[in-house]
């Protein structure tokens, strides 16, 4: 029994682990993971608050609560491109793993309808194996090495700022199998922001 | 000839389906969403400067002028900002990291096993381990957070997008026959409200091989965001 509390306790910390704020790092963990258990533990001096490492007392937040999906977003431009009206929003409160059943066939037929001439594209895809990767709207991200949509070598790595996405989008659904049809649709011409981004944290640009 | 074709078929789908294509990666994507504090104007993920770090941003509220619609545009304490990660691909999140406002502060909890997942995943309850938080910057006040070898920002932001958007309707309309080179950045100027964490990789499991049959060698994570608003 006892053996069994521990190790549901060792189970606790580790998935809460490194995530709870704490202010001396690694000594108080265990009594971190108490914050929001509604007793009196650890170092609080209340029910879920003070100590070390809870909130003070006076500022125990409510993040109480039942919050239901409105928007979702894996790669860039999915829904806009591919949803029409009538299943945009649906298609935005539908989780990834049931969106290939629900959207793949409409979007094979609105991919159809703005290049009616599709054959493969760039990346070798037909038009049905191209909207099942799209369908399940969901970003691939390299655990290791360059993360990029692409940038000349690595395909679909993830997304970084500068990454020119709505070239591969157009090139990939007007390009054809060379990448060299429909020349005039398969780039805007806008390669870059228009502002350098920062080589640190927080990334993006201070606003205008 | 075939190009004239193809923009025939472009235009006469018209501008009330079409208008919004690509407007921006995710900008006013539906019409349920758009001009809420949930619309979801991007979402990036990638390696931090230091290898050993993923860094996720989400924007949301594009378009933002910059002056008073920037200064005025806040986050909303009813909306929360949840990043998801499935590690073993069956597009399932095993893993959020949630971002939500109270007060003057961003509050960061996760990563941590969502309470719904798959199937329930449109639902959420956040996490009950102890927040993280960073103060909302300002244009003027820029705060940074770093704790347990995470990074924390919320605040507005440049919006990072680039696109010629005004060529593009352009096009759709018939009346160019193409985009312009150097075309013209329609998004140049205009400021988002971002939400950006960089955490140790070490905070995951391992990712899946053979997911990206680009580099199905690279173990890789299916990573998404989504906003939830509170009922």
């Amino acid at each position: 029994m006892k053996t069994f509390k521990y190790i549901t306790l060792f189970a606790a910390i580790t998935t809460s682990l490194l995530f709870v704020q704490c202010k001396d790092e690694d000594d108080n963990v265990i009594i971190n993971a108490t914050c929001n258990d509604g007793i009196l533990n650890g170092q609080e001096t209340g029910i879920d608050c003070g100590g070390p490492d809870c909130l003070p007392c006076g500022e125990v937040l409510d993040f109480s609560g039942t919050f239901i999906q409105e928007d979702q977003m894996g790669r860039p431009g999915i829904n806009t491109v591919f949803g029409t009206t009538g299943f945009k929003d649906a298609f935005n409160v539908t989780v990834p793993s049931e969106m290939q059943a629900a959207f793949q066939s409409k979007f094979q037929t609105n991919l159809l309808t703005l290049n009616a001439g599709y054959t493969t594209n760039a990346l070798g895809l037909n038009a049905e194996v191209f909207t099942t990767v799209l369908s399940n709207d969901v970003l691939w991200l390299a655990q290791s090495g360059i993360t990029t949509y692409f940038n000349g070598t690595e395909i679909l790595t993830g997304r970084t700022l500068s990454d020119d996405v709505i070239d591969v989008s157009l090139l990939l659904i007007f390009g054809g199998p060379g990448g060299t049809d429909n020349p005039g649709l398969t780039s805007d011409g806008v390669p870059a922001n228009d502002v350098a981004f920062s080589s640190t944290f927080p990334y993006m640009a201070g606003p205008f | 000839m075939k190009k004239s074709k193809l923009f025939a078929i472009i235009g006469g789908l018209g501008i009330a389906t079409l208008s919004i294509f690509l407007i921006s990666a995710d900008h006013i994507d539906a019409p349920a969403v758009t001009g809420t504090k949930a619309d979801i104007t991007d979402f990036y993920a990638f390696q931090g400067s230091n290898s050993s770090n993923f860094v996720f941003a989400a924007n949301v509220q594009g378009l933002l002028a910059p002056g008073a619609p920037t200064e005025q545009a806040t986050f909303d304490e009813t909306i929360l900002i949840e990043f998801n990660i499935d590690y073993n691909n069956d597009l399932k999140e095993d893993l959020v990291i949630q971002a939500i406002k109270r007060g003057d502060s961003m509050y960061f909890f996760g990563p941590s096993a969502p309470a719904f997942s798959g199937s329930e995943g449109t639902k959420s309850t956040i996490s009950t381990s102890a927040p993280n938080s960073v103060k909302i910057s300002t244009k003027a006040d820029v705060q940074i957070a770093e704790k347990n070898g995470m990074k924390f920002f919320a605040g507005p932001r440049e919006d990072p997008f680039f696109f010629d958007f005004n060529k593009y309707n352009e096009v759709l309309a018939g009346t160019a026959s193409g985009f312009d080179n150097p075309g013209d950045d329609t998004f140049a100027g205009k400021n988002v409200l971002s939400v950006v964490v960089e955490f140790p990789k070490s905070m995951l499991p391992n990712g899946t091989a053979g997911v990206n049959p680009f580099a199905a060698n690279t173990p890789m994570y299916n990573v998404w965001v989504e906003t939830k608003r509170k009922q």
